[in-house]
Order: structure tokens, then sequence, then C-alpha cells
């Protein structure tokens, strides 16, 4: 009776040990920073919702992942449509632009959105040659370059939950609905998107988890103006040491994040999720 | 429905663009003779690969992105896989809480995640100061949190399409859980122990942020270096290594992708 119990645990034991060991009960230490320092009691959790200033950066980060999240979900659906539907080269062509950044790093990534928008870059020398405009316009350092950015990084991720709704649905119904006589726009409105619409929902939730913990291309692309909330915690941990605080919002942001997730499991199927 | 219509090809298309641009951008400020970021007008110059040759900083935070990635992903693979077979074999009841307690470091926002490993490894440095705060070992078990979860999930994946029947053969025939687990599970899922162990390993080698949070000037990863780079001042190194980088990650995935194709075409 003993083994049977030993067994299993020598598997699933080890891995589980090292999470409690590396990731959970550090975490509660983390909780506990968020009431002790600098001294005991809630005050930092206080300052998180009453300061105009980390009050300003929620703000800020919450209108940031809207924009992203509608941008990323819409152009996602866009390419996943012919990923999905595409002619084979079409099919082919879509994978390489969705897998290539997909695989790129982070750091990559903002860089290439550096070059692209910066006062020098790609897009200002152009226009400046051209002739079209005599200032270089900005278009980092702000908030646009950090949409445009983080957009850029989440649509792969947006489009696997989409493409996986687009591959389950019935050919028939929509076979049916211009059979019918439905035009194709008409097909697209009333069968179509209304059918996608859970792979819609739960890349939506998922690139809005992501992005609300997003640090690297804010950090980059904000060029240390739009701050952003993870950004906000790693200023409090390394430039102004205020432990206390950053962890409050570290905190604060897991419970939101998780609120979102529940969601997520409630009203998307994940299952769509893992590719 | 039909083939999409032309309008939602040009859509695509110009998401495809959209996609594209910011990774082709690179390419001409690598080759810019200045020494900040800028477009070579007229003259182009290879300076700055020269840099990343000439530059001893450069091959030793390679150097040490491969050692950390190859730990981690060995940790990570190794504990993903027990957990993974224990799972499949035993089926314990609630599996949910399993995997949403292991799954936890992947869907927990990466900044959380960073300030939990920074509080962890800061509490191991007050033990031991070879395996803490900006260490190459605190760095590769840092990384292994964060990476087990996706191995997790790509090794469950592949135990899914392994035939139950048999290993309940093999237990039939009296094979013991060792003799299972190497002789009949292991060899049919091996492509996937591999794909997890070379996701972890690229997971590793581009992980930053959450190694911003636990290095300062010991542990100082390809990732980290080109984040200094890149928020000091905009030094074109950083185009020629995302060059660089981006060169592997096309090769590999146009090498894939043309392997699997004329593969499938042969069958």
């Amino acid at each position: 009776m003993r083994s049977d119990y030993l067994k299993p645990a020598l598997l699933l034991g080890p891995l589980m040990l090292f999470l409690l060991l590396a990731y959970a009960i550090p975490f509660l230490g983390v909780v506990r920073w968020s009431v002790t320092l600098p001294e005991l009691g809630v005050s930092n959790y206080g300052r998180a919702v009453t300061d105009p200033l980390i009050i300003s950066v929620f703000i800020r980060t919450f209108r940031i992942c809207f924009f992203v999240t509608v941008l990323a979900v819409a152009m996602a659906y866009m390419i996943a449509l012919v990923w999905v539907r595409g002619s084979p080269t079409q099919r082919l062509i879509a994978e390489l632009c969705i897998l290539i950044p997909f695989w790129i790093s982070v750091l990559t990534r903002a860089f290439g959105w550096v070059a692209l928008l910066s006062n020098r870059g790609l897009i200002n020398t152009w226009l400046t040659q051209l002739g079209v405009i005599a200032e270089p316009l900005t278009m980092v350092r702000n908030e646009l370059g950090v949409v445009l950015g983080m957009t850029h990084f989440l649509i792969p991720f947006a489009v696997f939950p989409i493409a996986s709704a687009m591959r389950s649905l019935d050919e028939r119904v929509l076979l049916a609905a211009r059979g019918m006589g439905a035009s194709r726009m008409r097909t697209f409105w009333q069968i179509f998107l209304p059918m996608t619409a859970p792979g819609i929902l739960g890349a939506a939730i998922m690139v809005f988890v992501f992005s609300l913990g997003f640090f690297i291309t804010p950090a980059i692309l904000g060029g240390g103006r739009s701050v952003m909330a993870a950004e906000l915690i790693y200023l409090r941990l390394f430039q102004s040491p205020d432990w206390g605080l950053g962890a409050a919002i570290s905190v604060l942001m897991m419970l939101i994040v998780g609120l979102l997730l529940a969601l997520l499991m409630r009203y998307a199927k994940p299952g769509g999720m893992v590719k | 429905m039909e083939k999409p219509s032309p309008i939602a090809i040009l859509l695509a298309a110009v998401v495809a663009i959209f996609l594209l641009l910011p990774l082709f951008a690179v390419i001409p400020v690598s080759f810019t003779p200045a020494r900040f970021l800028s477009m070579p007008s007229g003259n182009w110059s290879v300076r700055h690969y020269m840099a990343l040759i000439e530059n001893p900083a450069w091959l030793q935070a390679t150097w040490l992105s491969i050692r950390i990635a190859v730990l981690s992903s060995a940790i990570s693979t190794a504990l993903a896989l027990a957990f993974s077979l224990g799972m499949w074999m035993y089926r314990p009841l609630y599996p949910g809480a399993f995997y949403g307690f292991v799954l936890l470091p992947m869907v927990a926002p990466p900044v959380v995640s960073a300030i939990t490993l920074y509080f962890f490894l800061t509490s191991l440095s007050k033990v031991n100061d070879v395996i803490g705060y900006d260490t190459v070992v605190g760095v590769a078990i840092a990384h292994a949190v964060m990476i087990a979860p996706f191995a997790v999930v790509l090794i469950t994946v592949a135990l899914a399409q392994v035939d139950r029947r048999i290993d309940l053969a093999a237990r039939g025939f009296g094979a013991s859980m060792t003799q299972r687990i190497f002789r009949v599970i292991l060899p049919n899922i091996k492509f996937g122990v591999f794909t997890a162990a070379f996701l972890a390993f690229v997971l590793s080698w581009e992980e930053i942020g959450v190694t911003l949070f636990i290095t300062s000037v010991n542990a100082v990863t390809l990732p980290r270096m080109m984040w200094m780079g890149l928020r000091d001042n905009i030094d074109p190194a950083i185009a020629a290594i995302s060059v660089v980088l981006i060169v592997l990650v096309i090769a590999a995935i146009v090498g894939k992708t043309v392997i699997s194709t004329l593969a499938s075409k042969k069958a």
C-alpha cells in the first residue's frame, strides 16, 4: 500500500517541491514585504490606491493595454483568416509571418521598432528625403511607440486561439448560409464572426493579461516617459528603494490577473491556447 | 466559406507587413558608419559587426547565455518530464490543482515572477553566495522556474498521443515502473521531450524580464547586455547583434518549413 503513494510522489514530487521552494514560498515573502516594509500595516496598499502618481500609472497601463488588445486581436483575426482558409501558398506566407516574429526575442523586436520609428530611423529618414516632412516626427518615447511595439509582440499570441476557433468551425453551416443566398459579407458578419467569438474573447483576455505585466517593450519604447505598472515596480525596487510599495503593486497586479484568468477559464475554452 | 475575399487578403497582407517591417528596419541601421543610431547615407560599414567579434564582452555574454540555457533547460526538462509522466501514469484526483500549481510561473505577470525570484535569490545569497543573486547558477535556477511550465505543456501534449494499451500490456507482462518508463513510454515521446528541451533552451536564451531583476554585474547574459546598450545610449552594435539573431531564427524556421513540406510531399 505504501508504494502506491511513493511511486507517484517520486515522479510528481521533484517539480512541485522545486516550484514550492523557488516560487510559491518566495511569493509569500513578497506579500510579507508588502505589509511590513517600511512598517507593519497596509499603508503600501493605501498609497497604491490613493497616490495620484501611482493611480495615473495604473490608468495609463489600462489605457495602453486596452488599445493594444483591440489592435492585436483585430490584426490577429485578419491574418488568422488567411492562415486557416487561404490557398496553400497564402497559408505558408501567413505562417512564416506569424512564426518568425514569434520566435524572435522581445528585445530584438523592441529594437526593431526603435530602428523604424526613432528620429533618425527608417520612417523619418524616408519621409524627410521624400520631402513630406521637414522635422522628424516623434514616434518613440511616447505611448504611440509603446502601443505599436506591444501590439507587434502580442499578435502571434492572439493568432493561436483565434485560428483554433476558425479551424473547429463546421464548414456546412457556412455552405448552408451561402446556399440560402446569403452574400459573402453577410455570411461573414452574421455567421463566421459570431461563431468564432469564443476565440476572439479568449485571445482578448489573454492579450490583455499579457500586456498588463509587460515590462521590456514599454521600458524601451516608452523611454522612461510612459511608465506602466510593471516598470513602476522595477523603479520602486532598484531606483528608489521602496520595496514595500513595489511588492504591494505586484500583489495587486497578481490579483487583477488572477481575476481575468478566472474569467478566461469560465467564458472561453482555454484548450485552444496550447498550440 | 470559400477562399478569403480579395479584401481579406489585402488586410492580411497589411498585417504581414506590420509584422515583418521592424525586423527589416534593423538591417540598414546595422550598416551605419556612425556611432549612433542612424541610416547609412551612401557609405555602408561593417564596423558594428566587427565590434561584436572584437569586443570580448559580447562573446562572454553569448557564452554565458549558452551555459545558462543548457543548465536551465536540463533542469526544467528533467523535472517536467518526471512530473508529466507521473500525471500520465497515475492520474491523480483533481489534476487541475496539480497543473494549476506547476503552470503558475507561466500565467503570472512576468514582473511578479521577477520580484518573486528576486526575493528568492537574495534570500539564498544570505545562505550561499554561489547560487544566489547575480550568480550563474542563480540565473539558471530562476530560468528553470520560468520555463518548466512550458516543458510540462509540451510533454503532456506528447504523452496524450501515446496509446495507453501498450503501457498496460507492459504492465501486464510484469514490467517495473522504470522499465515501463525507459523501454515503453520514453521511446514513444522522445520527439516531444526533445522539442520541450529545445523550447526551454530558446526561452532561457532570450529571457530578459526576470534576468533584469536578478543580475547586476557578474551574470551578464546576452539579453542583459543588449538591454544595457538599449537603455543607456542606443548603440548600433545592438542592430548588428539583432540582425545576427534574426537571421538565425529565419534560417531555422524556413529550414524546418522546407523540410516538413518536402517530407509531406514525399509521403
